[in-house]
């Protein structure tokens, strides 16, 4: 079992999210979105350039930045 | 086509009163549900849009007639959730309290949720039911999740939710008779207060202030009705997590086929998202947007000036000199002319912006463009209203309703008048070809010229970019909240949809643009044609200098002078108020020369003797950064829904433009070359 942060998944790694480091109104936002403890999400890729990160979650996908991604800690299935 | 009837303040009509019953009903969904598109559908060209007060939230009512029923239908601004967070989500959850004070309170909510992330839409739907409204969930693109060989048992859904559930698709048509059906019957179920939809509210709500900002978030903890409005207050965290495992277990238990990945969405990303071929096809896409707006709007747009100069002409033969003729010709119809030229620029924005963002591809674009707008304090959806405010500001502003984030779009809406527009290019063309040598500069193949045409290009960005960061670190601050992006799958356009849309935005803007713009236009020719200097023959020179423009540029002489500006540049100015492009019939006017078809030849000889190239340097720097354009500031009032920000930018520019052609004015005296 590892912790990392979403920042840190490769291209195709799903996870589940720990918790979220955020501040109360961001984690709300995240929540509503399905980024909340508990929600499994598979990370895409990384926009060229610093660009925002690619997850796949519930089905959808969704583009939020890096400096939020690294606020978002999750724990890999493979390694326990 | 009628216009809605205000509504009582009651509950629903009963047919005692009225043959046809009529019903107030909330459209609500997530964005990319498909609302829109139902919206649109159901109310075709019944439609009317315009902002809630002090808002830059749009409101969109239509009327929808179903075998029994007139149904105002209100699209309520597309979120995730309702806890006010947002301008959009306060909004949306005012209507559905009965808060609003625009709107009495619905009848009930329509629920859009796209069947294809049911999960992810049901968070929505839960907090719809928990206000104790009547509502009805909508499971749009049906086809879509049959193709996806899924299923969803609506029935278990309905039994669950315990609102009745009906599967359409918006763009297909499918089930629509159904849906009619169920409004007809419309309420279905008694709900918390016995069906009554009236706001419970008291009238002497203490929270009512705090409402009335950007976060309308209550936070008053002692309130009798508090129960009532639990969705103005922010929920623990604990609460949003059970909603959402609500949402979970809910959607696992009436998906009774899981959905398979979309056919080709993941081909069409493979090469949008690919470093080479993702960044050529962008490039490709902006050129393509930017062509259409500067040459496949042109021919529209000389049609149009063509029509109204024929118009103006007609009159002129028809009526004979006096003030009558003059107010017709040169007052309303080159008034309106004015307004309407822009159309077909307007036309081409929202008809790529919509086949674009309907496809799937701006989201991914904009992704892509977020990382470098960001840094400049923008946001990567700021990129399409930027390109296109290249060709004309007005459809640059309207264009910005795509991003989400009010400061965002403040901010965008703020830099976009610097773009170089295709109203300061007669200017600097004419300017440029009668004061700069065409002369080659760093070898061959760069004249001055072009660099000149270049430099003033860069100049505005610069100004754009330097506005944005310094506006992004101060007064628009961030407020911290995440940026994301959904990435819908590429779908194929609506074109029904696409074509309300565009039919939308040219209504809005001459409705309400096309008053402002036209009024400034009247009081311009007014200013330049009167009082008319006695005598005759009096014409060119001395009859604009008698007349009140004339005498206003004299009065700002004084303010100008610095800029190297005299008073028949004054009067330019003046009169390039209501488009920038005016100032060279007014110059002609002045210098009474005859235009001499597109060289204007007679113009640059006057203009040659009368100023120094150094004014005319200053005089373009001014043109490049000044916000001379009421039809800007009229859409830009339209789209903030005030007059504080048009006001703001007008002064800055302003500012910004008289600093700037100051100092090149006086850096270009010190060293005195020119």
């Amino acid at each position: 079992m590892t912790i990392k942060t979403l920042l840190d998944l490769k291209p195709g790694e799903s996870a589940v999210v720990e918790r979220l480091a955020t501040s109360d109104e961001t984690s709300l936002k995240l929540m509503e979105l399905g980024i909340g403890p508990g929600e499994s999400i598979t990370f895409l890729r990384k926009a060229p350039l610093g660009g925002p990160v690619e997850i796949e979650l519930m089905g959808y996908r969704l583009c939020i930045r890096r400096s939020d991604s690294e606020k978002i800690y999750v724990q890999t299935k493979a390694a326990t | 086509m009628s216009k809605p009837k205000p509504q009582p303040e009651t509950a629903v009509p009963t047919s005692e009163t009225a043959k046809r019953r009529a019903l107030i009903l909330a459209v609500g969904g997530n964005p990319n549900s498909g609302k829109t598109t139902l919206f649109n559908r159901l109310t075709g060209l019944r439609q009317k849009v315009a902002n809630y007060a002090g808002a830059t939230v749009e409101k969109k009512t239509g009327i929808y007639r179903t075998a029994s029923t007139d149904v105002q239908l209100i699209d309520l601004p597309g979120t995730y959730g309702l806890t006010p967070k947002s301008e959009e989500e306060r909004i949306a959850a005012e209507i559905i309290l009965g808060l609003n004070k625009e709107i009495s309170r619905p009848h009930g909510v329509l629920c859009v949720v796209d069947s294809t992330c049911l999960e992810k839409s049901l968070y929505l739907v839960l907090q719809v039911i928990e206000t104790g409204i009547p509502a009805a969930v909508l499971l749009n693109m049906s086809d879509e999740l049959e193709l996806r060989g899924a299923a969803i048992d609506s029935g278990e859904l309905s039994r669950i939710l315990g609102v009745p559930v009906l599967m359409i698709s918006a763009t297909k048509g499918t089930n629509l008779k159904e849906l009619e059906s169920l409004i007809d019957s419309w309420p279905h179920h008694a709900t918390a207060g016995g069906g009554a939809v009236n706001s419970p509210l008291p009238s002497d709500c203490p929270s009512t202030e705090m409402r009335t900002g950007i976060h309308g978030v209550c936070r008053v903890s002692d309130c009798p009705s508090s129960e009532f409005c639990q969705l103005l207050k922010i929920p623990s965290l604990p609460k949003v997590a059970e909603r959402r495992r609500n949402a979970r277990d809910i959607a696992s238990a009436v998906l009774k086929k899981p959905l398979e990945p979309h056919p080709w969405s993941d081909k069409v990303d493979a090469v949008v998202m690919h470093k080479f071929w993702g960044s050529l096809l962008f490039a490709a896409i902006v050129m393509l947007v930017f062509q259409a707006i500067f040459s496949w709007a042109q021919p529209f747009m000389n049609l149009i000036d063509s029509a109204f100069s024929a118009m103006a002409g007609f009159v002129r033969y028809a009526l004979p000199a006096g003030f009558w003729r003059s107010f017709l010709s040169d007052g309303i119809v080159a008034g309106v002319g004015s307004v309407v030229v822009f159309l077909p620029q307007i036309l081409v924005v929202f008809f790529f912006i919509s086949v674009l963002e309907n496809f799937g591809y701006l989201p991914r674009a904009a992704a892509a463009m977020d990382r470098i707008l960001h840094s400049l304090g923008l946001h990567g959806k700021s990129f399409l209203p930027l390109i296109s405010s290249y060709a004309c500001a007005i459809p640059g502003i309207m264009a910005t309703r795509t991003i989400e984030n009010r400061r965002d779009r403040l901010a965008t809406i703020f830099v976009a008048p610097f773009m170089t527009c295709s109203a300061r290019l007669p200017v600097y063309a004419l300017l440029i070809s009668a004061f700069v040598p065409d002369i080659p500069v760093f070898g061959r193949f760069f004249r001055l010229r072009a660099l000149t045409l270049l430099g003033l290009y860069a100049a505005g960005f610069v100004a754009a970019m330097v506005t944005a960061l310094a506006m992004k670190s101060s007064w628009l601050k961030s407020n911290g909240t995440p940026f994301f992006l959904e990435m819908p799958p590429y779908r194929i356009p609506d074109f029904r949809s696409i074509f309300l849309h565009m039919w939308d935005r040219s209504k809005v803007f001459l409705q309400q643009a096309g008053t402002v713009i036209l009024a400034v236009n009247i009081i311009l020719w007014f200013l330049v044609s009167y009082p008319k200097k006695p005598g005759p023959g009096v014409n060119g020179i001395d009859a604009v200098r008698h007349s009140y423009a004339g005498r206003i540029g004299t009065f700002i002489e004084p303010a100008i002078k610095p800029l190297g500006f005299d008073w028949k540049i004054g009067v330019g100015l003046l009169s390039a108020q209501a488009a920038r492009e005016v100032i060279i019939s007014t110059l002609t006017t002045i210098y009474s020369v005859e235009e001499q078809g597109e060289k204007r030849e007679g113009l640059q000889k006057a203009l040659q003797k009368d100023m120094t190239p150094l004014t005319a340097v200053s005089l373009m720097f001014f043109f490049a950064f000044a916000l001379q354009c009421s039809s800007t500031l009229a859409v830009a009032h339209r789209e903030t829904g005030g007059w504080k920000i048009p006001a703001l930018m007008f002064l800055y520019m302003n500012c910004f433009a008289y600093a700037a052609s100051f100092a090149v004015y006086h850096l270009g005296l010190l060293f005195g070359h020119l």
